[in-house]
């Protein structure tokens, strides 16, 4: 049903959007200002919003201090890598989920949902003394299979409420042209779901890019992603604001950019199946 | 070669029977109808030959070799859909070009297929087309060519013209009919429209709660329904069907009378007031009630009579056409 909705209404709502959204992203904002704050103004009391004397120089002393490159295509890897892994195991798994189901379809759904449930933290010792037996300690192939494995319910959710939406009779068309179940998933069901899994491998790139439990405990030099790059600042030698504002901003940079440019997809994808 | 026959074959979804055991044989060539009331198990019992459902128990043969066990893919079998069912993200050319693909059909010979199915189906300017942007008609015979380019053992149908408006419907019932006349592949048609049934069947097979209730040519139903059930199903409008006393003098506990069987005459058993009269131009339908009768006959009659509602006719039955069933409602020869 339509409402009407007066413009004094919709002026308010407006308004508290924006409230809402700018709080949200104020702290993002903080540490991008404060990058190019010189230390001193950084702390300075009280806080100085925009008029500071702008510098690059706590950039060019994290890009000397620090290789940002190698722990940038650390976290490429590590993502990209989980996340595809990821979603070739989920599609099959959501295919029969969605498509054959079985009196224990639902009760698995919600199994591996609560396996989210569980603090990351009770697996830790297990998980880094099956590291070291393996000899996977700070290697990105690790890290790779164990954020797969922590995301991999969030996918299979995700592409399972997309398949629900494909009518079944396509793909029983398919069978009745000859294809197998590799046909039916190659050339039938993928295609078709190409919107699903595309917003689905980007909010898991996301996550997995984010994710700073496991990749933290896990990596030391040669494996470190992003998140260890900007750990590496807050030293407790002292605070130096300015320059872990710096190695943020570089850090959340490229995952804001990829985030900007798919914002369609991604609140497609997130509302999916609840809004028809 | 299409001739499929079914071995006592039963399906049950956990504890619910929906087909008993059930024979049939579909001869090679034969147009044959599935037709029943919603609910019927006439589509399942098409997904059970394409191999969509499993069966329960029994044998399907699809030319004298066991195919209970084979799955859809190698049956042998194409499906036209309700919902048509075409790839979405496929051009027409690719839709008709996928089971040819999957049959690993080399590419000159997909060509000549598609430029024949096209031809034949009105489609040619439309290859390059995605289903989106064509019209239901459309779509169906895309849905069409993709089954008839696999050169089938035999075609399936299920419920495929019941998307379609009622002016493209009898188009389209002609055209599958020509295909058939020109194809000679067996078909399996699933409807619930009796006049689809009886238009376009070699053999019709009425089905009511998975059990056949009867099979045979649509004359044959028409002629000698075995019970009251196909009575009431077969023919349009339906067969008057009347029980107590006038069924009694026949030596039945009902009586089936098509309303093309009676005549308005000067003197006949019923007298009655028209009720609706449904003036059709080449026919005219008239419901009478209050002959005497508990049930509203209704009669047939051409269409320039002048009846409305309110007048007084006499009804006769023509007496070599009354069809009489037991208490049972089985048919009494």
């Amino acid at each position: 049903m339509a409402r009407a909705v007066t413009s004094r209404r919709k002026a308010i709502n407006t308004a508290a959007a924006w409230t809402v959204g700018l709080l949200i992203f104020f702290p993002i904002l903080w540490t991008i200002l404060t990058s190019f704050k010189t230390e001193a103004q950084a702390i300075a009391d009280p806080p100085i919003f925009l008029g500071f004397d702008w510098t690059l120089e706590n950039y060019r002393v994290v890009q000397e201090r620090s290789d940002y490159m190698s722990f940038l295509w650390n976290s490429v890897i590590i993502a990209g890598g989980s996340t595809l892994l990821g979603v070739l195991i989920a599609v099959p798994a959501a295919w029969s989920m969605a498509f054959v189901p079985s009196k224990r379809t639902k009760d698995i759904l919600l199994w591996m949902l609560s396996t989210k449930m569980l603090p990351a933290v009770g697996v830790l010792y297990p998980i880094y003394l099956i590291c070291i037996e393996l000899g996977l300690l700070d290697s990105r192939a690790a890290l790779v299979v164990i954020l797969m494995l922590i995301n991999l319910p969030i996918i299979v959710w995700m592409l399972y409420t997309y398949f629900r939406e494909i009518p079944g009779e396509i793909l029983e068309a398919s069978r009745m042209d000859g294809a197998g179940l590799k046909e039916e998933i190659l050339h039938v069901l993928t295609p078709m779901a190409i919107p699903g899994i595309a917003s689905t491998i980007l909010l898991n790139f996301i996550l997995a890019w984010n994710e700073a439990f496991w990749t933290l405990n896990l990596t030391a030099a040669n494996a470190a992603p992003l998140t260890a790059f900007i750990a590496s600042y807050s030293s407790p030698e002292g605070l130096f604001y300015a320059k872990l504002s710096a190695a943020s901003t570089m850090a959340i940079a490229p995952i804001l950019i990829l985030g900007w440019f798919s914002q369609k997809q991604l609140v497609r994808g997130l509302t999916f199946g609840a809004v028809k | 070669m299409g001739k499929i026959t079914l071995e006592k074959v039963t399906k049950s979804f956990g504890d619910v029977n929906v087909i008993p055991p059930l024979d049939l044989t579909i001869e090679d060539g034969e147009f044959c109808v599935f037709v029943g009331p919603s609910g019927c198990g006439k589509s399942t019992l098409l997904r059970l030959i394409a191999g969509l459902e499993d069966i329960s128990s029994g044998a399907i043969k699809i030319d004298g070799n066991d195919a209970s066990n084979t799955p859809p893919a190698k049956r042998g079998l194409a499906m036209v859909f309700q919902s048509y069912a075409l790839y979405p993200h496929m051009s027409v050319r690719k839709n008709i070009a996928f089971p040819m693909k999957m049959a690993g059909v080399p590419q000159e010979e997909q060509d000549k297929r598609i430029a024949a199915a096209a031809k034949a189906l009105n489609l040619t300017d439309y290859l390059d087309r995605r289903p989106g942007q064509l019209s239901g008609g459309q779509r169906q015979r895309v849905a069409i060519g993709r089954a008839i380019v696999r050169e089938p053992a035999a075609f399936l149908f299920d419920e495929p013209l019941s998307n379609l408006d009622a002016a493209l419907r009898v188009g389209m019932r002609m055209e599958i009919g020509e295909l058939h006349a020109k194809l000679q592949t067996t078909m399996i048609y699933v409807t619930h429209d009796q006049v689809e049934a009886m238009t376009m069947a070699d053999k019709i097979v009425v089905l009511r709660a998975g059990n056949i209730e009867q099979v045979g040519s649509p004359l044959e139903l028409y002629r000698a329904p075995r019970n009251l059930f196909v009575a009431g199903f077969i023919g349009s409008p339906k067969m008057n069907l009347i029980e107590g006393n006038a069924a009694q003098q026949h030596g039945a506990t009902t009586i089936g009378v098509r309303p093309e069987h009676i005549d308005i005459t000067d003197s006949g058993p019923w007298t009655g007031t028209v009720g609706v009269a449904e003036h059709l131009g080449s026919d005219t339908f008239l419901h009478v009630h209050d002959t005497g009768l508990a049930e509203t006959v209704t009669v047939r009659a051409t269409g320039e009579v002048g009846f409305k509602h309110g007048d007084k006719v006499t009804l006769a039955p023509r007496e070599d056409l009354i069809h009489r069933f037991d208490r049972d409602g089985l048919r009494v020869a």
